[in-house]
């Protein structure tokens, strides 16, 4: 419940920000929202050397309409998403999936994108973010501008991302999806409970008929997934249950989820299929 | 150690605190605001809920360093501070018998007060959902929703 | 069914909704919780605990620890073997019951994970933490026994020394007794034979408020301020465990967050804080983290049961035969080897078996050690009868109501003498089952049920019915002498009469959430003729209220609340004669009511005297009758003539997603008997909260050991206590016969909701499922295990993984430390 000692720097600009990342190397670790961070530090499970607390940047904090896309800065917590009127109106998914996300006093602290730099394979952003086809951008001392990483190429391993040492996740942009349904389809015994699996979909329909679909997986294996497989197959029909069944049913093949307290990996590759028809199906509006 | 200034429940604190010092054991172990308590490690209880700027958040998943320059407001701030008058959301709580040893209480009503203020009219699925990060063992929580939709519409009646 | 005890004074509080005195400071923020007192000069105590189940010590190494900044003391086992004693057990079960010593520090060996290995003492809490992380100990890992049932066959040893994992062997058979007939016999002559074995999970009594200790050793008298259930209790222990005279130890139980029979114990950590304070002369803390708690404070629970039940082919039953394994786990801790022998005299329920017998096996596992947990030993029974009854039900075809109807005590049968021997001094079944199926809309849910199976619904309903008792209010001494407990069952109060008129109550039983100081001042005001608000009640300090033996086993109001009433009494008899001496009456002719004396026959109008004014007058001492002492003040120690039975009907809707496994709560009825009720609001906060305690058996919780005897659920990630969102609005109501054993005709409420509801949920999970094949499924019911069930009673799913036990160990656990927590 206490913490070991570390010293605790708050940057102002995300200049100094990327000069204290990068005097700091892997001693460091970044507190942007501390939802995964103190809970870590309390049970001694990693001691950093430094605190590096972003939260104090202004510039990170923001939510902006880039055109095509929204651009969520590391600073903006869960309830800045939230509160948002450009995320409620272009990804509702990413909204909706938010709402689901732990309590309402973590999400008036925690971010999105520290959830998505702690990469927990239970965390719920995770595959609604890959399933919108997001990019992250990640910057770091002296080199010009944000590199650019495909979600699909962000999360490396179970707490494992592409963000190195002396890099900072300075925000994720996601495509628009104005006009999409969607549905997050979160499974847990008990409410406060990490995600036993979860399904994140956003669907275009055109009269009836599936145009176009998404379909992200949380914690069916070390990384959030993309159902690629399914969103094929969904193309072309109709947005009703007997139709849809058999597509969704594939939900779960190839993928190798974890063993636990809470489910055996079949089981949970079998909640999969069952919960991607009801995720799509919510989405379509069916 | 870091010098902060926080205010808490209305005054104004400067001291020197340890990085690593949480803000719940701030409020405990330097300001003497025991009525903020501690039940688990692992940010699932709930029972440290105060207000951060006017935001619930679990003070043992903030530092104290990071309140620095910040509000914080605990279950000790919300009565009136000279004539003891409770607000609507704790005397729902005593009236409707929503706490037995009282342990989850400050937080209970910390997470009540940001609910309605979000929310001022919940419906009961909207309570129970908007209290799903505090942890009760005594009441079943029946009696703890109860008193959310009491005091709900306690305020509307002050309203009307 | 009659409401009104005619031996009671004339009521203006007993029966009121009267807000709890108890909320003001608590809704504050003003709470006294041990973790809250800080004294000057205090140290703080962190324990080293070890992480794997059972090895043997070979060396520790404090010195880094001892060096650390702020370290005052490091203490091992060795330096304490001397004098920590063994931590008692006050329940011997059996002449030959075999137990390893109990050591606080463990001194060459430990016998579970999460044992203390050493204790750090430091001038702040962070640098107590700081150093035991520097103390470095050596083990030589031996074998861990964790599975019950192979511990049972001894096939190997939690205890070497002991020679057998098997501590003791109970037995009560009613053709011995004289209760009853042959079970066997009936077991021969069966025409129904209905034989189950179900698991009674691991629980954790998970109360909020984290154990914390404080020890004052300065002054004359150690003083200890305790998270206990027990001052009382603690105090004398600790005094016979340390041979420190009883009269220099003061225990202190401040506000106490809840305990459910958690903090009915005497700790390790208490006798450590003890043994520091004593050694370092300075005011000693510890309070332990919620992981700590989870892993070394008591589980509760913990059997294999296996029934055989014998009926007639008309249902009648003929006779239950009861045998059980139950896990001690490491150590035999306060009343550990009894909470499981509590269930002897439960299992055959309101039923009226003709012949019984129970048999229960005591274990040693190298795992946290059990004892009491809320109904301790009684939920166990009933989950077990309940679940028996609707297997006969569905063996025979039956409605499950019909069939317990069929074979309860009826109401004009009371008082009945059961199978296994106790009297049962009232109730009416009839009554509480009636008003239940009326308030849940029995029949339609069941025509909803019939529509839905018919139609082949993705979500099917089930409806579960548990109808209950308990024996509650432990208990009357000389029962316990049978039972070779250590101590009787009495409890202690005094009243004393103030000069200002205000009236101070004292009680040996010790509140913690039960509202103890409302309840008892509406007690004593009608008693008195006092006002509610002029009526202080005190408790949970050994040197206020002096004698007691505390709270838990629903006990409170119907030992501690009758010795209220019996001080109360005396207090009226000793104002007696000086109200005559001050009317200048015959003492037989004085009334007392409302607070006044009055002359009988001296007409209406007349004003009598009151008893504050003879307080005043007692108190002044001036003109007081020939030899009277001035003091109206009375003390009163109560032994209970018998148990108290409440009883009640619990029916429960459960809808089950037949695609997921999912369960959930559509309904909840229960319509519980408790005789009269002092405070209907507390009596339904009590059920409240004992109702989702059982539903959290039946649905939701389990501590989880891995092979290695390490505790998988070790913080609320993984052991999952529900929230407001998993739960539902109860609808409750209640029946009244009442008892007849005690002057308030009260029955205790404090374990009713959880002892009821567990089989309720199972029995309604399973009847919606039973269609597909499914005749059970262990607790907790995780969809995971639902699912499964549904898909092996298809014969769709032959899959391994369905066989297998809920956790497999070895699997790579979700929860790997480093995902513990929030969310960012």
């Amino acid at each position: 419940m206490i913490p070991a000692q570390f010293d605790y720097v708050a940057p102002a600009t995300l200049e100094e920000a990327l000069t204290l990342l990068s005097e700091h190397g892997d001693e460091a670790k970044v507190l942007a929202g501390g939802q995964s961070l103190l809970p870590v530090l309390r049970m001694r499970l990693n001691a950093p050397g430094v605190v590096v607390d972003i939260s104090g940047i202004q510039e990170l904090k923001e939510i902006t309409d880039q055109g095509e896309s929204i651009r969520i800065g590391a600073g903006a917590t869960y309830q800045d998403v939230l509160d948002s009127p450009l995320v409620r109106e272009h990804l509702g998914l990413l909204h909706k999936a938010v709402t689901e996300v732990a309590d309402p006093q973590i999400r008036h602290r925690g971010t999105v994108c520290g959830a998505l730099a702690h990469s927990d394979p239970a965390g719920d952003v995770g595959g609604p973010v890959l399933a919108l086809d997001a990019t992250m951008e990640v910057q770091s001392r002296g080199v010009v501008g944000p590199r650019q990483v495909a979600a699909a190429d962000f999360f490396v391993d179970l707490f494992e991302t592409a963000v190195g040492d002396g890099e900072l996740l300075t925000a994720v942009t996601i495509p628009k999806h104005t006009g999409w349904g969607s549905h997050y389809e979160k499974f847990v015994r008990v409410s406060h409970q990490w995600a036993i699996i979860g399904v994140a979909a956003a669907v275009r329909a055109e009269g009836g008929t599936i145009a176009e679909a998404k379909v992200g997986l949380t914690n069916m294996g070390s990384v959030p997934l993309r159902a690629t497989a399914v969103e094929q197959a969904l193309v072309g029909l109709a947005a009703t249950e007997e139709a849809l069944a058999e597509a969704c049913s594939l939900a779960g093949e190839g993928t190798d989820p974890p063993s636990d307290l809470n489910g055996q990996a079949d089981y949970r590759r079998h909640l999969a299929g069952v919960l991607t028809r009801r995720a799509v199906l919510a989405a379509a509006g069916g | 150690m870091t010098r902060i200034s926080v205010k808490v429940d209305g005054v104004t604190y400067e001291d020197e605190v340890e990085p690593r010092t949480l803000l719940v054991h701030y409020l405990r172990e330097q300001l003497g605001k025991t009525g903020t308590v501690i039940g688990c490690d692992t940010s699932n209880c709930g029972a440290c809920t105060v207000h951060l700027d006017g935001r619930s958040v679990k003070s043992c998943n903030v530092l104290a360093v990071q309140a620095d320059g910040h509000e914080v407001t605990t279950v000790e701030g919300l009565a009136d501070p000279v004539d003891g008058t409770l607000t609507p959301v704790q005397e729902a709580f005593r009236d409707c018998h929503a706490l037995q040893c009282g342990f989850c209480t400050p937080g209970m009503i910390m997470q009540a007060t940001d609910l309605l203020r979000e929310n001022p009219r919940p419906t009961e699925e909207e309570v129970r959902v908007g209290m799903e990060g505090n942890l009760c063992r005594c009441t079943g929580y029946h009696n703890i929703v109860r008193a959310v939709l009491e005091a709900a519409a306690q305020r509307e009646g002050q309203r009307a | 069914m009659t409401a009104v005890d005619e031996t009671r004074a004339p009521s203006a509080e007993v029966g009121r909704d009267r807000r709890r005195k108890e909320d003001q400071h608590l809704i504050t923020g003003r709470s006294r919780f041990t973790d809250n007192i800080v004294l000057p000069g205090m140290l703080h105590v962190a324990m080293v605990r070890r992480p794997y189940a059972h090895a043997r010590i070979t060396g520790i190494d404090a010195s880094a620890a001892q060096e650390s900044p702020g370290v005052v003391a490091v203490l091992t086992g060795d330096d304490v073997k001397d004098q920590q004693g063994s931590l008692p057990n006050a329940w011997p079960v059996t002449p030959e019951q075999k137990a390893p010593p109990h050591p606080a520090i463990a001194v060459d060996r430990v016998a579970f994970s999460g044992e203390v290995v050493a204790a750090v003492v430091a001038r702040t809490a962070a640098a107590a933490r700081d150093a035991a992380e520097l103390v470095d100990v050596d083990y030589e890992e031996l074998d861990p026994v964790v599975d019950l049932k192979a511990a049972a066959a001894d096939e190997k040893l939690a205890h070497p020394d002991l020679g057998t994992n098997r501590s003791a062997l109970w037995v009560f058979d009613s053709a011995e007794a004289g209760t009853g007939g042959d079970v066997e016999e009936a077991i021969r002559d069966a025409e129904v034979l209905v034989e189950r074995e179900f698991r009674q999970q691991r629980l954790i009594p998970a109360f909020m408020e984290p154990r914390s200790v404080v020890v004052d050793p300065t002054g004359e008298q150690f003083t200890m301020w305790s998270a206990t259930q027990v001052p009382h209790i603690l105090r004398l222990m600790l005094a016979l465990t340390l041979a420190v005279p009883e009269s220099k130890i003061r225990v202190i139980a401040p506000d106490v967050g809840g305990g459910f029979g958690g903090k009915l114990q005497v700790t390790p950590e208490e006798v450590i804080t003890f043994l520091v304070a004593r050694r370092t002369g300075k005011p000693c803390k510890w309070t332990e983290t919620r992981s700590e708690s989870l892993l070394s404070g008591h589980h509760g629970r913990d059997q294999w049961q296996k029934l055989t039940l014998a009926a007639r082919r008309d249902g009648t039953v003929t006779g239950l035969k009861v045998e059980l394994t139950a896990n001690m786990g490491a150590y035999l801790g306060l009343v550990t080897s009894g909470i499981p022998i509590l269930g002897a005299f439960m299992f055959n329920a309101i039923y009226k078996f003709p012949s019984y017998r129970f048999e229960c096996q005591n274990v040693f596992t190298n795992l946290t050690w059990t004892d009491a947990y809320r109904g301790a030993g009684r939920p166990e029974a009933t989950f077990a009868i309940e679940r028996m009854m609707d297997e006969l039900a569905t063996e025979l075809g039956r409605d499950p109501i019909e069939v317990r109807e069929q074979n309860w005590i009826k109401h004009e049968e009371f008082p009945f003498t059961t199978v296994a021997g106790l009297e049962y001094d009232s109730g009416n079944y009839e009554a509480a089952t009636a008003r239940a199926k009326e308030l849940f809309g029995y029949d339609e849910l069941r025509a909803e049920q019939a529509r839905r199976r018919e139609s082949g619904d993705r979500v099917q309903l089930g409806i579960g019915v548990s109808t209950f008792t308990e024996m509650c209010g432990l208990a009357p001494s000389r029962v316990l002498g049978s039972l070779s407990y250590g101590a009787g069952g009495w409890e202690h109060a005094s009243v004393r009469m103030l000069p200002s008129g205000k009236v101070e109550v004292i009680t040996g039983s010790s509140a913690h959430g039960q509202g103890h100081e409302t309840a008892w001042s509406q007690i004593v005001a009608d008693q008195l003729g006092v006002p509610f608000e002029d009526v202080e009640v005190l408790h949970g300090d050994t040197q206020i209220s002096h004698k007691g033996l505390d709270t838990y086993g629903s006990r409170s109001l119907v030992v501690g609340g009758q010795a209220v009433i019996k001080a109360a009494q005396k207090v009226i008899d000793k104002a007696r004669p000086l109200a005559a001496h001050v009317l200048e009456a015959n003492v037989d002719d004085l009334e007392f009511a409302e607070g006044r004396f009055t002359v009988r026959g001296a007409g209406e109008g007349q004003e009598g005297i009151g008893l504050t004014d003879l307080a005043l007058a007692v108190f002044a001492a001036h003109d007081l009758p020939d030899g009277m002492e001035p003091s109206l003040d009375a003390d009163a120690t109560y032994d209970p003539v018998n148990f108290s039975y409440p009883h009640g009907t619990h029916l429960c809707a459960m809808e089950v997603d037949t695609e997921t496994g999912q369960s959930r709560m559509r309904a909840y009825v229960c319509v519980d008997d408790v005789g009269n009720v002092v405070n209907p609001l507390i009596v339904d906060g009590q059920v409240h909260g004992g109702l989702v305690q059982g539903i959290a058996q039946a649905l939701w919780e389990e501590a989880v050991y891995d092979d290695q005897g390490t505790l998988v659920t070790g913080s609320f990630v993984d052991y999952t206590l529900p929230t407001s969102a998993d739960t539902i609005s109860y609808v409750t109501d209640r029946t009244v016969t009442p008892s007849t054993t005690n002057d308030l005709g009260a029955k205790g409420v404090g374990e009713a909701g959880t002892i009821a509801s567990t089989p309720a949920v199972v029995n309604a999970v399973l009847d919606a499922v039973r269609q597909f094949g499914v005749t059970d499924i262990r607790m907790p019911m995780t969809p995971e295990r639902v699912w499964r069930a549904i898909q092996e009673g298809r014969g769709s799913a032959p899959t391994p993984e369905a066989a297998q036990p809920h956790f497999e160990a070895g699997e790579p656990n979700q929860d790997t430390p480093e995902t513990e927590g929030g969310q960012a």
